[in-house]
């Protein structure tokens, strides 16, 4: 595992409401080259907001996201190249039906990437390989397991070779048997080194994974810092709520 | 060695299938034959017999009639392959959010509700006689592909609505998938969200074609000698009305099988996803 470096991506004030309701009120959160953050907090804190407006599906209404030391947040910035330097992982997985799995992985390296077809999908196969999916190349989504399909939506989001990592609630659509192997293929990303903002509920991963950990609260960061002190001695009291209420289910 | 208890509820099985049909047999029979007696048997069959299912006058008109409906296969075939163009494209143009893409997307919505809102019939009239009767060089003249363009119109104003509804119907997360592995909102369109589409309103697509294929008929108002108006004429000559009915056989024959595709597409299974 390689030291933290850099700043590689930066939220400075951003705030996003939808319609009358603010969702996010004013985030500063930066997350360094080799870097694990993992954001925690309740359904509705604005955990996927966050994520969805680092990778501009949403448009933030005040403060800056910076990437690599960019604006990217800017009115006057093409997101389409933003988005080929991120990767963003969805809570559904949101694979494409209608591909197979190889077809999924290759459809953004083809098509985003101007990889030719042949090494895009020699690129795929490994990269499903990497993720235990040898064999399932041909498959359609519906065929694979919950576990397999977000393994796929990893393989996916890395095959465009991200700067960042965006993971959403990876686990949280997964059959309790199925979490582990959608953990393990996380771990393995951590282990080279990939810059990661991880959205979670998985206390225990957090804790075992990050190399930090951000307590979003409503539309704030309330505290951060390392998992050991976050997770066992925070200083927020709503953190303190928050994580007896999450340990008591 | 499966148990005796299996067994015995396996043989009830049987037995409940087979009195099941014995029932269905029989009620067939009774209702259907009833029915068929009824008919057959009514003082006016004969002069019915006579008018509609005249097997000589069958004989010596199906071939022409048959000949006829070659025009219209020929013009339902290109019609449908242009009605799935130009329904897509004035789908497109509606969906498109690009503020210069506005007076082309307020044209689409006036193509749809012009189109969809007026009688067919009034339609295949308006062109297949208003057009040549402007006399204007470069226009089409011949009463077929005036026709044929204005079952174009019409049906494209139905088409492009289904197309809308498939588009509009793939889930967000599918464009977001795709914007977020790097494509182009084109590229979304293009390559995730109308492949399943598509696939989702085939079967409402070929049911707006099973339409067409007898709405093809309606250009026989301008004069050219489909099927029914073929039929019409040998019937003004002999009094029959056996010919439509020959005509009428020949529509089913494409119909029906094209309504049986629909049904199964759509069936129980979801074959189609």
């Amino acid at each position: 595992m390689s030291a933290p470096g850099d700043l590689v991506l930066e939220a400075r004030g951003v705030t996003k409401s939808f319609g009358e309701r603010e969702v996010l009120r004013g985030i500063d959160l930066g997350v360094r080259e080799h870097e694990a953050v993992a954001l925690i907090g309740a359904s509705g804190s604005g955990k996927s907001t966050l994520l969805r407006c680092i990778d501009l599906l949403e448009e933030v209404d005040d403060g800056d996201v910076f990437l690599d030391g960019e604006v990217i947040t800017d009115p006057a910035v093409d997101p389409v190249p933003v988005r080929r330097r991120l990767g963003l992982v969805f809570q559904a997985y949101n694979l494409f039906p209608h591909l197979s799995a190889l077809e999924n992985v290759v459809l953004g390296e083809r098509r985003a990437h101007g990889i030719s077809r042949a090494e895009a999908e020699e690129r795929g196969r490994a990269l499903l390989a990497r993720f235990g999916l040898a064999g399932r190349e041909d498959d359609r989504p519906d065929n694979l397991s919950g576990g397999q399909q977000q393994r796929v939506a990893i393989a996916r989001a890395f095959g465009g070779s991200p700067r960042v990592l965006l993971l959403d609630e990876v686990t949280s659509a997964l059959d309790p048997e199925l979490v582990g192997e959608v953990l393990e293929a996380v771990r393995a990303l951590k282990r080279e080194g990939m810059t990661m903002l991880i959205a979670t509920h998985e206390m225990s991963f957090a804790r075992e994974v990050a190399d930090r950990v951000a307590f979003l609260h409503e539309g704030r960061i309330l505290e951060q810092g390392p998992p050991d002190q976050v997770l066992s001695a925070p200083r927020a009291e709503e953190t303190r709520r928050f994580l007896r209420r999450i340990q008591a289910n | 060695m499966p148990s005796d208890r299996r067994l015995e509820r396996e043989a009830a099985k049987r037995r409940r299938h087979r009195r099941g049909q014995a029932i269905a047999a029989l009620s067939s029979i009774v209702i259907l034959g009833g029915l068929a007696a009824l008919i057959l048997t009514s003082p006016g069959w004969p002069e019915v017999r006579e008018t509609f299912f005249n097997w000589e006058v069958f004989k010596e008109s199906f071939p022409d009639v048959l000949k006829a409906f070659w025009l219209d296969v020929k013009i339902f075939l290109v019609a449908e392959l242009a009605i799935l163009v130009v329904g897509l494209f004035v789908a497109l143009v509606r969906i498109a959010r690009a503020p210069a893409m506005f007076p082309l997307r307020l044209l689409s919505v006036v193509f749809v509700d012009l189109f969809r809102g007026i009688p067919t019939i009034l339609l295949v009239f308006l062109i297949g006689f208003g057009v040549p009767a402007l006399q204007l060089s470069g226009t089409p003249s011949d009463p077929v592909i005036l026709g044929a363009i204005a079952l174009v119109l019409s049906y494209s104003a139905y088409v492009a609505e289904v197309y809308r509804a498939g588009i509009n119907s793939v889930h967000r997360g599918q464009r977001d998938a795709a914007l977020a592995v790097g494509l182009t909102e084109a590229q979304a369109l293009r390559h995730v969200i109308l492949p399943q589409a598509v696939r989702r309103v085939a079967p409402p697509l070929l049911n707006d074609f099973v339409a067409l294929q007898k709405d093809v008929a309606l250009i026989s108002i301008l004069g050219p000698l489909e099927a029914f108006r073929e039929a019409q004429i040998i019937e003004s000559l002999t009094f029959n009305f056996t010919p439509l009915v020959a005509a009428a056989l020949l529509y089913l024959a494409v119909t029906v099988p094209t309504a049986r595709i629909v049904d199964r597409m759509g069936g129980p299974e979801g074959a189609v996803r």
